[in-house]
């Protein structure tokens, strides 16, 4: 229940300039997700609005109120900024039992201990881990532990939620059944939540907004099935999505009407309606196809003209889906086909797709001149 | 973002830096550290250094037209470019190298195998090996000393003859013989060689166990599937990853045995065997405080020098130590054939240089003369005896004395005292080295906290001396009184002096501590004390108790140090044993010296059984 609004974030550990002219707005009720690689600044980013990190500049306004001004070497403590942090470790105390861990906030605010013993009961119930109370963090698994950390983080109600990678410790299974759980928990408390992952399957499940990291820097912020959709650069577009989108080089004659592509997959033209308003308008360009793997369709026949020949050159049938590697010219596209087919190798195959589903990308600058629309 | 920038203000700038820097209690606390370690350490030191500069009072005849307290070179050029050279320098320097290298030689050898074989191989009675192991750490040099002693003193010497001369002179030998085949092993280096690595391996063996235990026993494995015989993958594998904990230990023990006194008065006196620290002692007691302190610079340049060596050896291998982490699984290596014979040979050793010492002051201590080997001679005299006029000046055995109860109580009161403040701050200084781990003020107070291990025990006990005899003032305020004769110098040389160990075991116990459990509690809005007192304390509990215990062993039995400082009243146990030794009532010596023996082993046995406390954790970071 809160808007963070952070401008002008630099930060450097020594020389190492890890944030570079931050500028990121967090709206009230987000479940922003900071994406990218590991070494990127996200986590940085996250302890930084916590207050565990000095921004060397730039400034940080949470509901209008400015808890961040590094111009005047004014920084608000993290208690006082009305956020609580899961880490990536949980950072559970050993010591102290799962009551006390989850106490310890409530009673160092000095609340009377009846208050405290009813929000901690609440809270454990909430994680559904009630009847570990007495228990010492290390005599829980993994996943309870997990739990533990959530509930310490949310049992003083703060307005703002910040998890560090908070599922990647879980084994597969529980990390699917913690992001609904989260997800839930979003839904159910309002908080305004910032969420730090190096996975796109979490970060495109759970969040209303994402924002993608790269070396220090903001390359997009969007809603999840928008980066998806339309990434704005090839960086975008190759992080997101699994199995990754094909790419396939060519070049493009652009004109006032739109532009023709010529490439392995054939001559294809778009609309200067579905382009983007930066785009060329005309003369000869060289650009990069990105084509999503579910949107290419596959047939043994060649039922359309518009399809391409291909080899295949391995199949992966997984139950669900099948992922399908097949050779078109020099170029490697996969295919993502729903239930399962087995093709052999070096069978012939032809692929289709619908044009209007497909990003086109400038080679040179990388980025998006055509949408998916 | 504009607006900001306008509304920016260079003065609430300034306010906000100072709040946040006064508002923290941790720059606080670092700011008084580099303080007093500032006072306690670089103001002594260059204290020692100026007065090597000026000229007593007492010196003003050897330099025509001197004044009393101006600069002179006198004391530097009659050390290190006069006739007097030579034997004031020269021969005591090299007895020292001589003594530091063969130490440090034999130790490590020996150290490192006895390591190896508890660590690695699978030699038989572990539990009792591992426990005989760590014994000699806890007797005094001086106590091995005076053991040795008990066995191999010729009659020449004066006093009584040690048990072998007995046996030798009731094999009808004369005492010219006894003295041509014994004095050589009695006295001097070998003697004193051999004295010091029985004490000194600990280090290397705690060191080396340390590293060898962390090694994963799959790099081994490795070797041996490539084809590598085992004493290749020794030579090739498990030697280069413990070589930077075993250089360490070089460091340690070099330095430890340049510096030590107690054996060497012991042992070398009799046959006039000088070293720098036994220089350094007799120059201070004789007032001649600036030639004294001028060998206490030589022998910290001597330190600094091969700590310097030791760094550029290791340079970045320093971290070999922990490569391949603990988790690896650890396959003994069998010992063969040489099992029975390895297992008899260090069962040999345990006898002959634990065991025996410790059964020979015994038994020493129960003898009305020494030497004299009926059972008539046996007494309980020197332990509960009244007062007899014709033994040892008519005083009374230990238990019955007034000086040994005093001495205890002043032993236990120190040592007490000195673990709880010296663990105290060592693990503060710990806290604020691994805080500040690559930061300039972490690093500055892990360099000035190193400081007092490169300082000789006996020169350092002699500077704060003479910098706290007199009282202490600033701008005309009496800081400190005078402390000369009182507890409190006691206390504050061992703690200061001990420092450097404190600090480390402090440092490596706090780098334990993850740095997200105090932030997590830093969230909750828990202030610096706080954490401190619910998450830091807690959590390092059993690193207070082992830092507590290496404090309380070192000081119980620590004699270089406070030797220079001693008044009757201040007196320790092993002050009167000392006393006792120089007075020539060996065997009184013998009954403190078990009582302190005794005393540092209860302890050590409860800390292990209570606390989970270990040496070796202590000693390694």
């Amino acid at each position: 229940m809160s808007k963070i609004v952070l401008t002008n974030i630099d930060k450097f550990y020594g020389k190492n300039h890890v944030l570079k002219n931050l500028n990121l707005t967090i709206e009230d009720g987000d479940f922003m997700t900071l994406l990218g690689p590991s070494g990127c600044g996200k986590t940085t980013t996250l302890r930084v609005v916590s207050g565990l990190e000095k921004p060397q500049s730039g400034f940080i306004h949470m509901d209008d109120k400015e808890i961040v001004n590094a111009a005047e070497a004014y920084f608000a403590p993290p208690s006082k900024r009305n956020l609580n942090l899961v880490f990536q470790s949980y950072a559970l105390w050993p010591h102290m039992t799962v009551f006390d861990n989850v106490a310890f906030g409530l009673k160092i605010r000095k609340e009377p201990s009846d208050v405290i013993a009813k929000k901690v009961a609440s809270a454990l119930e909430r994680m559904q881990i009630g009847e570990y109370a007495k228990r010492y963090p290390t005599e829980l698994s993994g996943g309870q532990q997990q739990r533990v950390a959530i509930a310490r983080a949310i049992v003083s109600e703060p307005r703002l939620l910040l998890l560090d990678e908070p599922l990647s410790n879980l084994d597969a299974k529980l990390r699917v059944d913690m992001r609904s759980e989260l997800k839930r928990l979003h839904h159910e408390t309002g908080t305004t939540i910032i969420y730090v992952t190096h996975d796109q399957v979490e970060a495109l499940t759970m969040s209303t907004k994402i924002a993608l990291f790269r070396k220090g820097e903001l390359v997009q912020v969007a809603p999840p099935l928008e980066l998806y959709d339309n990434p704005c650069n090839l960086y975008t577009a190759d992080f997101i999505g699994n199995p990754s989108i094909n790419f396939v080089k060519g070049t493009a004659t652009a004109d006032a009407s739109g532009m023709v592509t010529e490439s392995s997959v054939g001559q294809i033209s778009f609309d200067r309606a579905d382009m983007a308003p930066d785009a060329p308008q005309s003369g000869k360009i060289d650009v990069t196809l990105g084509i999503r793997p579910e949107q290419l369709t596959i047939s043994r026949v060649q039922d359309d003209t518009h399809r391409v020949e291909g080899h295949v050159y391995s199949g992966m049938p997984a139950g669900s889906e099948t992922l399908v590697s097949v050779r078109v010219g020099g170029d490697m596209l996969t295919v993502k086909e729903l239930g399962s087919t087995h093709y052999s190798s070096d069978e012939k195959v032809y692929l289709g797709f619908n044009p209007k589903k497909i990003n086109v990308f400038d080679s040179t600058t990388e980025n998006l001149i055509k949408y998916c629309v | 973002m504009k607006q900001n920038e306008q509304n920016y203000s260079k003065s609430r700038r300034l306010k906000n830096q100072i709040k946040a820097v006064v508002t923290n209690p941790y720059n606080v606390i670092v700011l008084i550290a580099i303080v007093l370690l500032t006072y306690l350490i670089i103001l002594p030191l260059l204290d020692m250094l100026s007065t090597t500069f000026q000229l007593s009072q007492r010196d003003l005849r050897a330099v025509p037209g001197g004044v009393a307290g101006e600069f002179t070179l006198y004391y530097w050029q009659r050390l290190l470019a006069s006739d007097l050279s030579k034997n004031l320098l020269l021969v005591p320097l090299l007895n020292s190298l001589k003594i530091g290298v063969g130490v440090s030689v034999c130790a490590i050898a020996l150290g490192s195998v006895l390591a190896w074989l508890m660590v690695r191989s699978d030699l038989p009675f572990k539990p009792f090996f591992s426990l005989a192991v760590i014994i000699p750490y806890m007797i005094p040099s001086w106590v091995k000393s005076q053991a040795w002693l008990s066995m191999f003193k010729t009659p020449r010497v004066g006093g009584a003859a040690g048990f072998v001369a007995s046996i030798m002179t009731s094999m009808g030998m004369s005492n010219e013989t006894i003295e041509t085949i014994l004095s050589p092993i009695a006295y001097g280096s070998i003697a004193i060689i051999i004295v010091l690595t029985l004490h000194y391996y600990a280090y290397t063996y705690l060191l080396v166990s340390g590293a060898l235990g962390s090694i994963n026993s799959e790099l081994e494995e490795m070797g041996e599937i490539q084809g590598a015989s085992k004493s290749l993958i020794l030579r090739k594998i498990t030697l280069p990853l413990v070589l930077p904990s075993m250089l360490s230990a070089v460091i340690l023990t070099f330095s430890k045995a340049i510096g030590t006194f107690g054996t060497i008065n012991y042992l070398g006196s009799p046959v006039n065997f000088r070293t720098l620290s036994s220089e350094l002692y007799s120059n201070s007691k004789s007032q001649n405080t600036q030639t004294a302190f001028a060998m206490a610079i030589l022998m910290i340049c001597i330190a600094a020098l091969s700590v310097f060596i030791n760094q550029k050896l290791i340079g970045s291998r320093k971290s070999y130590a922990t490569i391949g982490g603990k988790g690896g699984r650890s396959t003994l290596i069998g010992l063969g054939g040489w099992k029975p014979l390895i297992t008899i040979v260090l069962f040999i050793f345990f006898i002959v240089g634990i065991i025996m010492p410790v059964v020979i002051l015994i038994i020493e201590s129960c003898m009305l003369k020494e030497g004299t080997y009926s059972l008539s001679n046996f007494t309980l005299y020197y332990w509960i005896g009244e007062g007899n006029p014709n033994i040892m000046e008519g005083v009374s055995g230990i238990f019955k004395n007034s000086n040994f109860k005093l001495a205890l109580w002043n032993s236990l009161k120190l040592t007490f005292v000195n673990g709880v403040f010296g663990t105290i701050f060592g693990q503060m200084l710990g806290y604020i080295c691994a805080k500040g781990r690559g930061k300039l003020h972490g690093k500055l107070v892990e360099q000035l906290v190193f400081i007092p291990y490169l300082i000789p025990s006996v020169a350092f006990g002699g500077i704060y001396l003479s910098m706290f005899s007199k009282e202490q003032t600033l701008f005309g305020v009496t800081l400190i009184p005078a402390l000369y004769g009182t507890f409190a110098l006691l206390t504050l040389t061992s703690v200061v002096k001990h420092l450097p160990f404190a600090s480390r075991a402090g440092t490596s116990n706090m780098l334990q501590i993850s740095g997200e459990l105090e932030e997590a509690a830093m969230i909750e809005g828990a202030g610096f004390f706080k954490r401190f007192v619910k998450i830091v304390f807690p959590l390092s509990k059993s690193g207070f108790i082992s830092g507590f215990m290496l404090i309380f062993v070192s000081i119980m039995k620590e004699l270089d140090l406070i030797i220079l400082i001693m008044t009757p009243k201040t007196s320790t146990l092993p002050y009167l044993a000392f006393q006792y030794q120089n007075q020539n009532c060996p065997q009184a010596s013998d009954c403190v010296a078990i009582v302190m023996f005794s005393i540092v082993f209860l302890v050590y046995a409860l800390a292990n059984i209570f606390g989970d406390a270990d040496l070796a954790k202590s000693m390694a970071g």
